[in-house]
């Protein structure tokens, strides 16, 4: 067994989310620029322009990107060799976000109970955490803060094995091009395919942090990709909305084996402030 | 880009009226800032005939709830958020006075139909530019629901804060008229060719 002490969980979580909340990786700076010189709308152009030096500003400065610093979400790889010391790994999670939100001038977004009071805990915690036992003596962390502007944007359609990839194209489609300009286009959408409604959406959610360049290794999956890309891109949404050929970046579908009546198809969009980190103890 | 056109608050009829969907303005002058919660709060004070902690008429409110200031910054990052969460509570607000709102994203057609009748414009920022727009944020001030935290009603010093007209006061909606101008057919597409 390898111990790990819960305090260096909480040091990894709470670095990882500054960084995530202030640096947009390189690969999705390139992929802006990129879009810069395809976009043929002038005010198209423009906004690109301003997100571009956004990001440039806020990863100099170390300030927030988005002043929607989202919920934090983790994917966490825990192996099965390591033993956590000194603590609880939960709550260092939740020590290491609320750590982040505090120090790092990040907006505390989270509320109680979601109905009634809605008061906000001002500690942007509980995070949203999915962990996995893995092999192995290590832990691995990948964060990402959820703003909701896009996550309103979720859809997910319980389709039928007869609507075949077509259905999905059109389903997914759809639901980028209907919240048009309320994620923040241009966006980067998450599909997952597959296994339960609930583990659909938690694909969906993983596949939006793929490295932007980078497609679904099974080439029928990759097609789609490229086909619903191309579908929202014709629909002329453009950046922020305001007409344009460059409405998203990407689409990254996940999927998994599922049951012989059906065929789940989760929607989780990201605004052009795709921001994620990974970490390794 | 088009000229941009230079407004300051408070504004008035002349100012609104002039001001055509796809103009992109600096604004200049004191604007307020109110989200969900804060429009929930004004709506209850107006059903119960209470006075309301800001002066609506001829304002501007942006929809925005700040990141935390860094030491040294007059705000924190500060793009807006999505309007559409405020459109049931917005005709009463353009009924008293309220000329001008920033956010991002569509708007019902009761808000859009209340600004014709109202004489009001709604302005987009650039949604998730919010670095870069804080830096039009001089000076910041809570002026009501402080236990509201980002939520709270800020008053803003802005100079030169940039947006672009939306909707105007005749209901011109880019959202609208823009995004057709750019969509193209199934036929133009490359269906089952792999990707790159």
């Amino acid at each position: 067994m390898r111990e790990i002490k819960a305090n260096q969980v909480k040091d990894k979580v709470k670095e990882l989310f500054l960084k995530a909340n202030y640096h947009i990786d390189k690969d999705l700076m390139n992929r802006l620029e990129e879009a810069l010189d395809e976009e043929i709308s002038e005010t198209g152009k423009s906004v690109l322009g301003m997100i571009i030096e956004n990001n440039k500003i806020a990863s100099k400065e170390e300030i927030a990107i988005c002043q929607d610093t989202g919920l934090a979400v983790l994917f966490v790889e825990l192996g099965q060799e390591v033993h956590i010391t000194g603590g609880d790994f939960k709550e260092a999670i939740n020590e290491g976000v609320k750590e982040a939100y505090q120090d790092g001038y990040l907006r505390k977004s989270a509320v109680d109970d979601p109905v009634f009071e809605r008061k906000n805990t001002n500690t942007n915690t509980p995070a949203i955490i999915y962990t996995d036992i893995v092999p192995g003596d290590k832990i691995s962390f990948l964060v990402t803060p959820k703003g909701f502007g896009s996550e309103n944007m979720s859809a997910l359609g319980m389709l039928k094995a007869a609507d075949g990839s077509e259905g999905i194209v059109d389903f997914v489609a759809e639901t980028v091009i209907k919240a048009g300009p309320n994620p923040c286009p241009p966006t980067i959408v998450g599909v997952g395919i597959g296994a339960t409604a609930d583990m659909a959406m938690v694909m969906a959610k993983k596949a939006t942090t793929r490295k932007i360049g980078e497609h679904n290794g099974n080439e029928k999956f990759a097609v789609m990709e490229k086909e619903i890309l191309d579908k929202i891109n014709r629909s002329g949404v453009g950046p922020a909305g305001l007409g344009g050929n460059v409405t998203c970046l990407a689409v990254n579908i996940d999927y998994l084996p599922t049951h012989i009546a059906g065929m789940p198809v989760a929607v989780n969009v990201c605004c052009h402030a795709s921001r994620h980190a990974e970490g390794t103890l | 880009m088009a000229n941009i056109k230079k407004i300051t608050t408070p504004l008035n009829d002349k100012t609104v009226v002039d001001l055509k969907a796809g103009d992109t303005v600096n604004i200049t002058g004191y604007i307020y800032t109110g989200r969900d919660a804060a429009h929930k709060r004004l709506i209850e004070l107006i059903d119960k005939g209470e006075e309301l902690p800001i002066e609506l008429k001829d304002q501007i409110i942006y929809y925005v709830g700040p990141a935390p200031a860094k030491p040294g910054y007059a705000c924190g990052s500060a793009g807006p958020t999505t309007s559409y969460r405020m459109d049931p509570y917005t005709p009463v607000l353009l009924d008293r006075g309220l000329k001008g709102m920033i956010g991002k994203g569509l708007r019902s057609r009761e808000v859009i139909d209340s600004m014709k009748k109202n004489k009001a414009v709604y302005f987009a920022a650039v949604g998730g530019a919010a670095a870069l727009i804080a830096r039009s944020i001089k000076k910041s001030e809570v002026v009501a629901y402080e236990d509201l935290g980002a939520e709270a009603i800020h008053r803003y010093y802005v100079e030169d804060f940039p947006a672009i007209v939306v909707i105007d006061s005749k209901g011109n909606d880019l959202y609208k008229t823009e995004p057709p101008k750019y969509a193209k057919q199934e036929s133009d597409s490359l269906r089952g060719v792999p990707s790159k």
